[in-house]
């Protein structure tokens, strides 16, 4: 995602179309749409990734964190037609530079992440899927889902923090 | 910077992340995020949760064509999306809704203005100006209701809203939020309901001495 950021190398964003586009295919039509228009949205979801590259920042985001917000964004645009508000962009500081840690440790937070996912009981991670794809209100999710939830969101700080620590200790 | 003490509810984050806030609200809470470095953090801890859904999502192949006809079309002409910059006390959301256009004020009686940004079945969005002192009207919403200081500050029952704060009411919170002395209180207020102005004018007649 670097490289297509940075240099517009195509054959960096072959290798990101080929990992994303059919998880992006099943994602969409997770929400009842035929494989053509899943494609079709794909196709807008893969040229926006192109051209708002730029707006691609690792320290705050994995690029499946990032490619999930414009995923769902464009596929209630387009089935809308209207703009899904966004904040403002973070503006960089001038001359401000790549903080290796913090790009990892947004890496360790997905990895535990993942682990949290796992250990969920199978209902409660079907509850957490629907959320995620647009399919509960926020009334819904905060009846349905508030426990699971929390315990999921509890794992990425608890990933920070420890992270925190094992850098502590790698100190001199 | 002053510092935010009420903040987007986290469920609400959630919905706002998987695109499934009404318009109404998700303007509010863009607008919020904007402002608040602490439910920014959140909502991109929720886009990560949604990137492992991604990830995790069984992928079903994509016809071969599909890949030709992307590539061919990276290097073709578009036109960027239009970025709406903060101006002044209003957060790029908020000059997104406007869509260029300057706000316009409607007089609704006791020195109280509005500016509806947007209303439609799914709920309403607008600006309100309230004088120092002056109560905000009310409007009786019968679902939730999302009011974001943009300036100044207002007092309610339930505790003090400066800059930046998001205070969730929904129908069973009786409050009469009034704008603290000093400056002018202006506001982003949505509501998920249809709109209901009858009871408006005749509170706002009536004098508040409730804080
Ligand atoms: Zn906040």
């Amino acid at each position: 995602m670097i490289a297509v950021r940075d240099t517009r190398d195509r054959s960096a964003f072959v290798k990101l179309f080929d990992h994303f586009a059919p998880r992006l295919k099943g994602f969409v039509m997770r929400s009842g749409v035929s494989s053509h228009q899943a494609e079709e949205i794909v196709q807008d979801v893969m040229l926006t990734i192109w051209r708002r590259a730029s707006t691609f920042d690792p320290h705050r985001a994995q690029v499946s964190a990032w490619i999930y917000q414009i995923a769902r964004n464009r596929q209630i645009d387009i089935a809308r037609k209207e703009n899904r508000p966004m904040p403002e962009e973070l503006k960089e500081e001038p001359g401000s530079a790549s903080d290796a840690s913090q790009i990892l440790g947004v890496e360790q937070e997905s990895v535990y992440l993942k682990q949290a996912l796992a250990k969920l009981a199978p209902e409660q991670r079907e509850m957490i899927e629907k959320a995620y794809l647009g399919e509960l209100t926020h009334q819904e999710i905060s009846a349905q889902t508030g426990l699971a939830l929390g315990t999921v969101k509890s794992r990425i700080r608890l990933g920070l923090e420890r992270l925190k620590h094992e850098l502590k200790d790698l100190k001199p | 910077m002053r510092v935010i003490t009420h903040h987007t509810p986290d469920a609400m984050l959630a919905a706002y992340a998987a695109g499934n806030l009404p318009y109404a609200f998700a303007v509010v809470v863009a607008s919020h995020v904007s402002l608040c470095e602490q439910c920014r953090a959140a909502l991109e801890a929720h886009q990560m949760i949604g990137g492992v859904v991604l990830e995790e999502t069984g992928a079903v192949g994509v016809s071969a064509a599909l890949k030709d006809d992307i590539l061919a079309q990276l290097d073709a002409p578009f036109t960027p999306e239009p970025v709406f910059e903060r101006t002044g006390a209003y957060p790029g959301p908020v000059m997104e809704a406007l869509k260029g256009r300057p706000i316009r004020w409607k007089t609704l009686g006791m020195g109280v203005r509005q500016d509806i940004l947007s209303a439609d079945r799914n709920g309403s969005v607008r600006l309100l100006y309230i004088p120092p002192g002056q109560a905000v009207p009310d409007h009786g919403h019968n679902g939730v209701e999302l009011t974001l200081v943009l300036q100044g500050s207002f007092q309610d029952e339930t505790g003090r809203f400066g800059v930046g704060d998001l205070e969730v009411a929904d129908e069973a919170l009786e409050h009469t939020p009034i704008a603290v002395e000093g400056e002018a209180c202006i506001c982003l207020a949505a509501t998920d309901g249809s709109l209901k102005f009858r009871a408006l004018m005749p509170r706002l007649l009536q004098p508040i001495f409730r804080i």
